[in-house]
């Protein structure tokens, strides 16, 4: 199992627009990914891909969350998505 | 063979295009066993998810910037695993339609907890949840029809939200089953200027995709159009090429002058309205600082949101309507949403009884804004009743550093007492709409008694007649500005009972000024008696309508 954390880099917080891009991200892959927020047990973990539990997961900006995997590129998928949720998406 | 609907036409303009019927609301499913065979339940999950996504992210293409970043996230909740995933789960107790709905639900509902950014996404859960059901039901998507090509939007009433959504470029005429000529349905139809007719019984039946002739001036729609709509339509383009060049002022057919105005209800609106040649605004509606608010707007934001609608004229007035909240507009910190007769509780200038200063501090920012223009800025009260009310009012208004106070005049009782009412304001405006419903009796939103809620009956044509009068006599000037100014042979009318301007929404302007160029005062005078001594609304319009030639050589 593969483990990373990352820290909320949006203004808004992980709603809107980069839940929406977070979502669409994990979904390209063919292995489930989890999000949860730091501290909280992997079996609360939510599915990345969901867009409704992301809004749900209510990650604000600067807020520390933790993303796992397991599978073939796992580790590469995780930095990948640990990019897109430090960038500030409402600089953009 | 060709057939006619015949409804109440709210806005004049002719056209021929496809119609497109709005489905109905999605229903609740009703609750099913759990499936036979759950794996092939499931697959129709699925696929229906597939299909709304694609049909969401498709629309999401065809718009650019907020509106295609909203569709693509509502195209995304579609195909939601977890929502999709917790649904074929429930199969295991019940059918897919319910699974879909209840997940859905509760999905919303958690949402609606988190608050603000979050609970507004919980409509967009419902509106996916809704498009998923009738994929599974076999029923057209909810909402107003997605099209390319310009249409005929044909429904039975339109909702707040569904309003939101009405893209002018492509609905050419709105037709409903239900609504009355003052619903919001009407009021949005004559904002946007798209031809509409409200009560039109029976015109659900319309099939899908079929062509059909729409006039918004008679009211009448006609399946199968020919050469006589064709030539129809093409004498309504060269009318309304004439009815485009209005710059004011506005005088009758022997020089007297009417100045129109218009109603807006922000910055925007105030300044379209200026380049389509009103004299200023005659009702400045605050409520856009108020509304989907929790709290009260600091006086900071209202100076600045008021000087923006002062900052688009060079001269003439603008008259602010101070904050009419109740009834058909809540606000949570402000109005008892748990009145039994809302229309007739604590609403308008009556809700400063409660709500302590919230009235003050209004009247204190537009004083800071009027400081910044050189236009005159006169305030009015709405819903008053007595002219113990107007004098207060009157006293909050000069207290702030605004001299000239008027009121509204909605409340029968302050028609029947115009003249002391007068005595201490400076001026009355008199609102239509809600003076219709008090006269009549009748729920303006209620399309079952459009033929009642309307402001042609001869009864609301006669107490506006007393409260002009009364008017005259003080020589203090009334206006009227409801929806019924816009109406121009209503406003020939309202001329003729003594009514000395008008206010309108805008794109009514420049037809209300070419119907009052072809009559002098004594002509509207005349034709303001017509009206009064008719038995019906119907026969009064008709009456009016036969000394006025100008509104059918306009299509009006």
């Amino acid at each position: 199992m593969a483990e990373i954390t990352a820290t909320v880099g949006s203004t808004v917080g992980l709603h809107a627009r980069p839940a929406a891009l977070l979502a669409e991200a994990a979904g390209e892959y063919d292995f489930e990914i989890t999000i949860a927020g730091e501290g909280e047990p992997a079996e609360d973990a939510l599915d990345a891909s969901s867009v409704l539990s992301l809004m749900g997961l209510g990650a604000e900006y600067g807020h520390t969350v933790v993303l796992r995997a397991e599978g073939d590129g796992a580790e590469e998928a995780l930095a990948a998505l640990k990019d897109l949720i430090e960038t500030d998406h409402d600089a953009e | 063979m060709s057939a006619e609907f015949s409804g109440i036409g709210v806005v004049p303009g002719r056209v021929v295009a496809p119609a497109r019927v709005m489905p109905p609301p999605v229903t609740a499913p009703v609750e099913q066993p759990a499936p036979q065979d759950p794996e092939a339940e499931a697959t129709r999950i699925r696929e229906a998810s597939a299909a709304v996504h694609a049909e969401l992210l498709e629309r999401a293409e065809t718009v650019t910037g907020d509106a295609h970043d909203v569709l693509k996230a509502t195209a995304l909740m579609a195909k939601d695993p977890t929502l999709i995933k917790t649904a074929i789960k429930r199969l295991t107790d019940t059918d897919a339609e319910t699974a879909v709905w209840t997940v859905a639900e509760d999905t919303a509902a958690q949402l609606e907890a988190l608050g603000g950014y979050m609970a507004e996404r919980a409509a967009d859960v419902l509106d996916v949840r809704a498009r998923l059901v009738a994929r599974l039901r076999g029923v057209p998507a909810p909402g107003i029809p997605h099209s390319e090509e310009p249409f005929v939007l044909i429904a039975d009433d339109l909702a707040p939200a569904d309003t939101a959504t009405l893209d002018p470029e492509s609905v050419v005429a709105l037709v409903c089953a239900a609504g009355g000529p003052q619903s919001h349905t009407a009021i949005l139809a004559r904002s946007l200027g798209i031809p509409a007719i409200v009560a039109a019984a029976g015109v659900l039946d319309v099939a899908d995709h079929t062509p059909v002739f729409v006039d918004g001036g008679t009211g009448v729609l006609r399946t199968e159009p020919g050469t006589d709509e064709a030539d129809l339509v093409a004498a309504w383009q060269d009318a309304a090429a004439r009815l485009h060049t209005y710059s004011g002022p506005c005088l009758l057919g022997d020089g007297t002058r009417i100045p129109l105005r218009a109603n807006v209800g922000d910055g925007d609106q105030a300044r379209a309205a200026a380049e389509a040649g009103a004299e200023g605004v005659g009702l400045l509606r605050t409520e856009f600082c108020f509304l989907d608010r929790d709290t009260e707007p600091s006086v900071d934001e209202q100076t600045d949101a008021y000087a923006q609608v002062f900052a688009a004229f060079d001269d003439h007035k603008v008259v602010v309507r101070t904050l009419d909240a109740g009834a058909d507009k809540p606000l949570p910190f402000l109005t008892d949403t748990q009145e039994p007769n809302p229309a007739l509780g604590v609403r308008g200038f009556r809700t400063s009884r409660r709500a302590v200063g919230v009235l003050e501090r209004q009247l204190e920012a537009i004083a800071r804004a009027a400081e910044q223009t050189s236009i005159d800025v006169h305030v009015m009260a709405p819903m008053i009743s007595t002219a113990e009310e107007a004098e207060q009012f009157a006293g909050l208004a000069s207290a702030a550093g605004l001299p000239v106070s008027g009121v509204m005049v909605e409340v029968p009782s302050a028609a029947l007492r115009a003249e002391s009412i007068l005595s201490e304001v400076e001026f009355a405006s008199i609102g239509t709409n809600d003076l219709t419903q008090y006269v009549m009796a009748s729920d303006r939103m209620l399309g079952g008694l459009a033929e009642l809620s309307d402001p042609w009956q001869p009864a609301v044509l006669e107490l506006i007649g007393m409260a002009a009068a009364q008017g005259q006599a003080l020589k203090k000037s009334v206006g009227v500005c409801g929806e019924a100014a816009a109406d121009p042979a209503l406003a020939v009318v309202l001329v003729g009972l003594g009514v000395t301007s008008l206010s309108m929404a805008a794109r009514a302007l420049p037809a209300v000024a070419e119907v009052l160029r072809t009559v002098t005062l004594d002509q509207a005078q005349q034709t303001a008696k017509l009206a009064l001594g008719a038995r019906t609304a119907q026969e009064a319009k008709t009456a009016v309508r036969g000394r006025l030639p100008v509104l059918d050589e306009l299509g009006l």
